[in-house]
């Protein structure tokens, strides 16, 4: 079981951070070489991601490389960074499934038959890729997730991005959909206010309440609060447990209907609690009692 | 000789005189009684105001030879050294010894006055800024004794540093020598590090720029200890001597390392009620104080004291309870400069009291835990803090040494690499905190403890600390980094590195510059 809480956004022409970067506890660093990187900085940073990838030890964390959109730098980017095998590249600017074929067919020829199957995480940042992003969430079995990028979509539509994030609302939800629907993970926008901590808590919950299964983070200080927040509550694993307890104690008598708190346990429910008690397991949440 | 650490010390430095040997930190023991200055008098009607350092200077025949005393409580913000040295060298004077408590980038006007022969010896516990690249190109004729806060108390007990004339700056003063350092233009709060000049000095001057009216109350010193005051228009630059309110550090590895450091001190089984703390007031020492006081809040643990240089956040941590005391040597903020001014639990200490190794009880034997920073520390566990891994002066001992040996737990908290240097070396170019003292290192890819604390070393296993060996620590920052070359030292002797109990501990040999 992979657990993916925290992306942490790396900027991929800084030593110093691209060193650091595994430190924090984030579940998957993204060394970005779009946003953070100047046009003429390109070639410099490509080169550097690629010798962090092979030579830093990013310890727990999954290994992300943000490529360059396809009608920019991505050819370039991909010939540099796909032999330092990174787990996952980020495309950004995704418009449509087309995009993602595209990069998961250069991957299938840069790709080495020995290397360990990079995956495609999909930024979805725009009206268009919205519009479009069940075809996007199901285009091809390399995506593993969906990314919301709330700034270039906001501006694009042109509403005023706030920190309440109604604004995103229908865009959060119809993501969150899609990549349930298509069986893959979805990441909430980054929250940009570093030093709001507390706001940053309040958007992660709130994400974690409409379904998403991580965030992206852009400051180590971030990776904390993120991770905390989409952990399981331990309101949440005794949830879970007395839903178990309740199957068990139903298969036994041979019923085939459980329940708890007067409402019944439906398949959902009940697969959900397993998620719950998985995941609980796996950051080690739980006691002894549960093993 | 080869001294208890290791290293090779010559029995004679020219300049200096013959050197006594470091045995370990605890093993060298005191002999012989205090020194005492003159018996003074003050006759009734006697004014002891004096309107200009010259006519100071010319009342008092101070002369050639002699030894001058400062303290560095307004840092960077000091303009007295610098006019004490104008006045002397003005009337002729030459070969003084200056004793600094700590000389910072505002005090490089004295690169000019050992040039002229005015100075021809420096005793302080660390230089900055353009001095102290100076004194590492070797222009001072001796070499600069580097001692600990502790040590320099010692030295003025046991009579090896005699002060002709300490000038104390005062930012508030009456005419009879009643001094105070938490009003003024010029305040700085605390003045420990002067209290044991107005002891042992011959001539005790108040210099201030703040005369006010007979009697001011509290005095920090009295005018029992004062022997003569001088009001001056200024004495310096406000800004440079307190800074605002100290901030805890935004950077993400520095709040990585205070968290690991946070979780050392809870595991270490010390935190509990009457806990005992000092911290520097870097943004890492103090964001780990700032994790201390999280647990501290939540556990409803009540602390004993906290020591030392004293920061705005830890007047926030006395005012909420959480601990008893303040016990400030140095006022590093505007903060605990009011703090001190108007908290009876916020109390003035001298240096004396806070580390002398050899009076009847110093406040660090009492600290449970302290933490503090390094530019070297070797896999001996010997910390350097006064010079960079270029071998130039750049960092003063401070309370290091004195600390380290006091306290129950000594953390050290550093980066593993700054910019691209490895800072866990095989041996630090200049010890100036024997490994003895020292218990546990705290990086950003994990801690070593010191093979001594194994008891220390097991409690952090147990609560899942990132325990490592210091080896690997140095390692891995060679895997990095590479491994750096290494730079022979050979040198003529610049300074000499003594430890609290008047040892030398180290030598200071002039880089290749």
């Amino acid at each position: 079981m992979i657990v993916r809480r925290s992306a942490l956004f790396v900027p991929g022409n800084n030593p110093g951070m691209l060193q650091t970067a595994g430190l924090f506890g984030a579940d998957v660093v993204i060394l970005d070489l779009e946003d953070a990187v100047a046009p003429n900085e390109k070639d410099a940073a490509r080169e550097l991601v690629a010798r962090a990838l092979l030579n830093i030890d990013y310890g727990q964390a999954q290994k992300c490389v943000r490529l360059n959109s396809l009608d920019t730098f991505c050819d370039d980017d991909l010939k540099e960074i796909v032999p330092s095998q990174p787990d996952l590249l980020m495309l950004p600017k995704v418009h449509r499934a087309s995009d993602i074929k595209e990069l998961a067919g250069q991957l299938d020829k840069l790709e080495r038959p020995s290397q360990k199957r990079i995956e495609i995480l999909a930024i979805i940042e725009s009206p268009q890729g919205l519009a479009e992003v069940y075809d996007i969430a199901r285009s091809h079995d390399r995506l593993m997730g969906l990314l919301m990028g709330a700034e270039d979509y906001t501006a694009m539509v042109g509403s005023l991005r706030t920190k309440g994030g109604e604004e995103i609302a229908v865009a959060r939800a119809l993501l969150v959909n899609a990549a349930a629907a298509a069986g893959i993970e979805s990441f909430d926008a980054v929250f940009t206010d570093v030093n709001d901590e507390e706001g940053l808590i309040k958007d992660t919950l709130l994400a974690k309440n409409l379904g998403f299964t991580g965030k992206g983070a852009i400051n180590p200080r971030q990776v904390k609060p993120i991770n905390e927040t989409f952990n399981p509550s331990p309101l949440e694993i005794d949830y879970a447990r007395r839903i178990l307890k309740a199957l068990r104690q139903a298969e036994k008598e041979g019923s085939g209907v459980a329940s708890v708190g007067g409402k019944m346990v439906d398949a959902p429910v009940a697969k959900r609690a397993v998620n719950v008690m998985n995941l609980a397991r796996k950051l080690r949440l739980l006691g002894q009692e549960d093993e | 000789m080869i001294n208890a650490i290791g290293r090779d010390i010559p029995e004679f430095v020219e300049g200096f005189g013959p050197v006594k040997k470091y045995l370990g930190a605890f093993n060298s023991l005191p002999e012989g009684n205090c020194y005492g200055p003159p018996i003074k008098r003050a006759a009734v009607g006697q004014s002891k105001l004096y309107h200009s350092l010259e006519d100071l200077f010319k009342s008092l025949k101070i002369e050639s030879g002699m030894t001058f005393s400062f303290h560095h409580h307004l840092r960077n913000g000091d303009e007295l050294v610098n006019q004490v040295l104008y006045t002397a060298s003005r009337l002729g004077l030459k070969n003084i010894t200056v004793s600094l408590t700590a000389a910072f980038a505002t005090h490089a006007p004295m690169i000019e006055y050992i040039k002229n022969g005015l100075v021809t010896s420096l005793r302080t516990s660390g230089v900055y800024g353009g001095l102290a690249l100076a004194l590492s190109r070797g222009i001072l004729p001796t070499p600069v004794l580097l001692h600990s806060h502790g040590g320099r108390p010692r030295s003025l007990r046991s009579g090896e540093l005699k002060v002709d004339v300490a000038f104390i700056a005062a930012p508030s003063a009456d005419d009879r020598g009643n001094i105070t350092g938490v009003i003024g233009k010029s305040a700085c709060g605390s003045l420990g590090y002067a209290f044991p000049d107005a002891d042992y000095a011959t001539h005790v001057v108040a210099v201030t720029d703040n005369l006010v009216p007979y009697p001011l109350i509290p005095a920090s010193i009295g005018q029992n200890k004062v022997d003569h005051v001088v009001l001056i228009d200024s004495l310096g630059d406000p800004q440079g001597i307190v800074s605002g309110t100290t901030r805890i550090t935004k950077d993400p590895v520095g709040l990585h390392i205070a968290d690991t450091a946070a979780k050392v001190i809870e595991a270490s089984g010390l935190l509990k009620n009457g806990f005992s703390f000092q911290t520097g007031a870097g943004g890492a020492s103090l964001a780990a104080a700032h994790f201390v006081g999280q647990m501290m809040r939540a556990q409803n643990i009540k602390g004993g004291f906290a020591l030392g240089g004293i920061t705005g956040y830890m007047v926030d941590l006395l005012e909420e309870g959480l601990f008893g005391n303040l016990f400030d040597v140095q006022s590093f903020d505007l903060e605990s400069v009011k703090s001190i001014a108007r908290n009876p639990n916020h109390l003035e200490v001298s240096s004396d009291l806070y580390a002398n190794p050899f009076n009847s009880g110093c406040l660090v034997n009492d600290l449970d835990v302290v933490i503090l920073g390094a530019t070297e520390i070797d896999v001996d566990f010997n910390v350097n803090v006064i010079t960079g891994s270029d071998g130039v002066l750049m960092g003063a001992a401070g309370g290091h040494p004195d600390t380290a040996a006091g306290a129950k737990m000594t953390v050290i908290v550093t980066t593993l690499l700054r910019s691209r240097l490895p800072i866990v070396v095989d041996k630090v170019i200049t010890a100036t905190t024997p490994g003895e003292t020292v218990d546990v290192l705290v990086t950003e890819y994990g801690l070593a403890v010191n093979p001594a604390r194994a008891d220390l070393r097991d409690r952090f296993v147990a609560a899942g600390l990132p325990v490592k060996d210091i080896q690997e620590l140095k390692n891995l920052a060679h895997k990095m980094a590479g491994v750096p070359q290494t730079i022979a030292f050979d040198g003529p002797i610049i300074g000499l590195v003594e430890y609290r109990d008047g040892t030398i501990i180290d030598v200071v040999r002039a880089p290749n510059l």
